[in-house]
């Protein structure tokens, strides 16, 4: 070595360690400035406007208009509302209806597709379409579907002589119901169908060989591996598949606006149609405070009924 | 149990021709390894006999009953996967009662084979956890014991123990052996080891580029291997190739040196030819030809040595302790009365 011969530099004596150097030195500080701005965007613009939501409904406010604490008074009259009771039911059913169709239409196009199709790359972009396209545009396809005069379908149905008369799709209550729900399951099952997708694709492919030496029927292999294997999946993409389709909002402010006389009237253009067209803040924000108990009904029905099995846990 | 009779089977995907017209007839409760490098076709043939795969051309007979068009689940054989394929979300008592429940066995039946192939595989304490919660061998003896479940009429193994680490693949090398010489099923045993294959084959069948190169019990495949792909696949370290003649004098080697030939074959005169030695068949004899000793790598039980003789090196392994340095000259000659002499051109072993 060279440098042997080299005096040795004095060493600084070594000093304690003051409270600065352990914070510098400490992940958890480090790893709350990473978290900062990310943090700052979801108060600013989720847990700000939701506060501020919560709090006029508790207020008499106007539009121009800064209200008072009015305490329940807004959910009082609410509640004893029948168009919030219509509303709620509106809701529940368009949710539940909307979500199991989802679900079953997805799960059967991802299984599809995990088969060896001809074009099978052309075939998912294509599927993936209703889910691209911006939901205002599809409101508008819908709507001209749906149209009382114009609609193809119906254009359709005579041409073939299977009916004499146009269809009401928009204007009458249960028409308009299935319609709505009909375009949302349309927008919803690329979603779904393409997260099953990858889902389906971690299974390996040995243990349906391993099931077909067991002598395990399609069916059988559907029901008792494929299906399990699923089932984590199957609760995240369903949680949010539920809480998109209850606080669903475009589709319906452009195919029906509610109408016709409540029929499609949900719980967020209820509150939309109350607060900023009717001007009553207060009352539409009480609207949409009430649907944070059914959301959170919804994700702990998932988080409880559907959360990691013991399977999925390695060695404890 | 049964014999398994493969008769000119040939597989092609598409139009690529992967295995070229296979014959092995394998005895009821025989213990068969199908060896070879890897895409040499020993796994798709296995498959095939799973039916896993559609046969292309012969006939796979399981007893004396063709299965080319017979389902896999009515084949009656049971196949240990190289991953395990265990089902993640059972437990390993389902995974193991899974193909007996599909069939809707009795409850008490169940019951009574899943604890008897435990106890064989000494899972009995492990019978309630899931996959997750085992190490790889444990996982190796779920799958080993779903198969055993099943009481199959043959036994197939999908390079089972290329997941485990060293020491464990030794361990569950005899454990299968074992459990084979206990329960006496039809074995086929597909690896990519010759020391597997070696260890524990009643027949070792070694295959490359989709045929058979040499089919016979392991001892014969290493005293006689056919042709230099056999000769250079089975043992290890692999066997010597010394390139060179045939002359009056025996072997001349075209590095220069002479090497005694027990019975040289008939009228092979000047022929080019190899000269196969194997590493471990070289003993140090001072009327021997001079080596120069390049490396040495003892393990401990034994002496690895590279040699360079005639521009060529020769690998030989030596019981006893070496004190040769690198760069010294050693005198080797072979040890064994009769040398492995294959034609240079086409492979094949020359027979006196």
């Amino acid at each position: 070595m060279t440098d042997a011969a080299l005096p040795l530099p004095r060493r600084a004596p070594i000093r304690e360690a003051t409270a600065w150097d352990r914070l510098k030195t400490n992940r958890n500080w480090l790893g709350f400035w990473f978290m900062v701005p990310a943090a700052a965007f979801l108060i600013l613009f989720l847990a700000y406007p939701l506060g501020l939501g919560v709090w006029l409904s508790f207020t008499d406010t106007r539009i121009g208009r800064p209200g008072e604490f009015i305490g329940i008074e807004n959910y009082e009259w609410v509640l004893g509302d029948s168009k919030f009771q219509d509303a709620v039911f509106n809701t529940l059913f368009y949710t539940t209806i909307a979500s199991i169709a989802k679900f079953a239409i997805g799960l059967y196009l991802a299984i599809l597709l995990n088969h060896h199709l001809p074009f099978k790359a052309m075939i998912r972009a294509i599927v993936l379409i209703p889910f691209i396209v911006p939901t205002v545009l599809s409101a508008i396809a819908f709507w001209w579907i749906f149209d009382p005069t114009f609609s193809i379908v119906s254009w359709t149905l005579k041409e073939m002589g299977w009916r004499t008369t146009n269809i009401n799709f928009l204007g009458d209550t249960w028409n308009a119901r299935w319609s709505v729900i009909f375009a949302n399951v349309w927008r919803g099952v690329p979603f779904i169908a393409i997260t099953l997708l990858a889902g389906l694709q971690t299974v390996p492919p040995s243990l349906y060989e391993a099931a077909t030496l067991d002598g395990a029927t399609r069916w059988q292999m559907f029901r008792y591996i494929t299906y399990p294997l699923l089932t984590p999946i199957i609760a995240v993409v369903m949680t949010f598949s539920v809480l998109f389709t209850f606080t669903d909002f475009q589709l319906i402010k452009v195919l029906t606006n509610g109408g016709p006389a409540g029929a499609t009237e949900l719980m967020a253009t209820m509150s939309y149609n109350t607060a900023i067209l009717g001007g009553k803040i207060g009352e539409g924000a009480a609207v949409s405070t009430a649907m944070i108990p059914f959301l959170l009904g919804a994700i702990m029905i998932s988080w409880f009924g559907l959360q990691r099995r013991k399977w999925q846990q390695g060695e404890d | 149990m049964a014999s398994v009779t493969i008769r000119d089977v040939r597989k092609a995907f598409g139009n690529v021709q992967i295995i070229h017209g296979v014959d092995i007839d394998i005895a009821d409760g025989e213990f068969v390894v199908l060896v070879g490098p890897s895409g040499c076709g020993k796994s798709t043939l296995l498959r095939m006999l799973a039916g896993l795969e559609n046969i292309s051309a012969g006939e796979i007979l399981i007893g004396d009953r063709v299965v080319n068009h017979v389902p896999p689940k009515e084949r009656d054989i049971a196949m240990v996967f190289q991953n395990y394929a265990l089902y993640p979300h059972m437990t390993v008592a389902d995974n193991m009662a899974f193909s007996m429940s599909l069939r809707n066995a009795p409850k008490a039946e169940i019951k009574e084979r899943v604890d008897k192939a435990a106890k064989i595989l000494g899972l009995e304490k492990l019978l309630e956890r899931y996959p997750k919660q085992l190490s790889g061998g444990q996982r190796q003896r779920v799958a080993m014991g779903r198969a055993i479940v099943r009481d199959p009429q043959v036994f197939l193994f999908d390079e089972p123990l290329s997941n485990l680490d060293a020491k464990l693949r030794v361990q569950m090398r005899t454990e299968i052996k074992e459990l084979h010489q206990r329960l006496r099923t039809t074995t086929v045993y597909v690896t990519h080891d010759q020391i597997e294959a070696m260890t524990m084959a009643d027949k070792i069948v070694v295959m490359h580029d989709g045929i058979v190169e040499q089919m016979g019990a392991p001892l014969e495949l290493y005293d006689r291997p056919e042709n230099l792909f056999v000769a250079g696949f089975i043992g290890s370290p692999a066997m010597n190739f010394i390139r060179g003649k045939l002359g009056p004098g025996g072997f001349m080697a075209d590095g220069g040196f002479h090497l005694p030939v027990g019975a040289a074959p008939a009228g092979s005169d000047g022929k080019p030819v190899v000269y196969g030695l194997r590493p471990e068949h070289i003993r140090i004899d001072s009327a021997g030809v001079p080596a120069e000793v390049v490396v040495l790598e003892p393990t401990g039980s034994e002496t690895q040595v590279v040699l360079r003789a005639g521009g060529q090196d020769i690998i030989a392994v030596f019981r006893e302790r070496l004190t040769a340095k690198p760069g010294e000259m050693i005198p080797i000659s072979p040890s064994l009365p009769i040398a492995h002499l294959f034609d240079a051109e086409t492979g094949k072993r020359l027979v006196a």
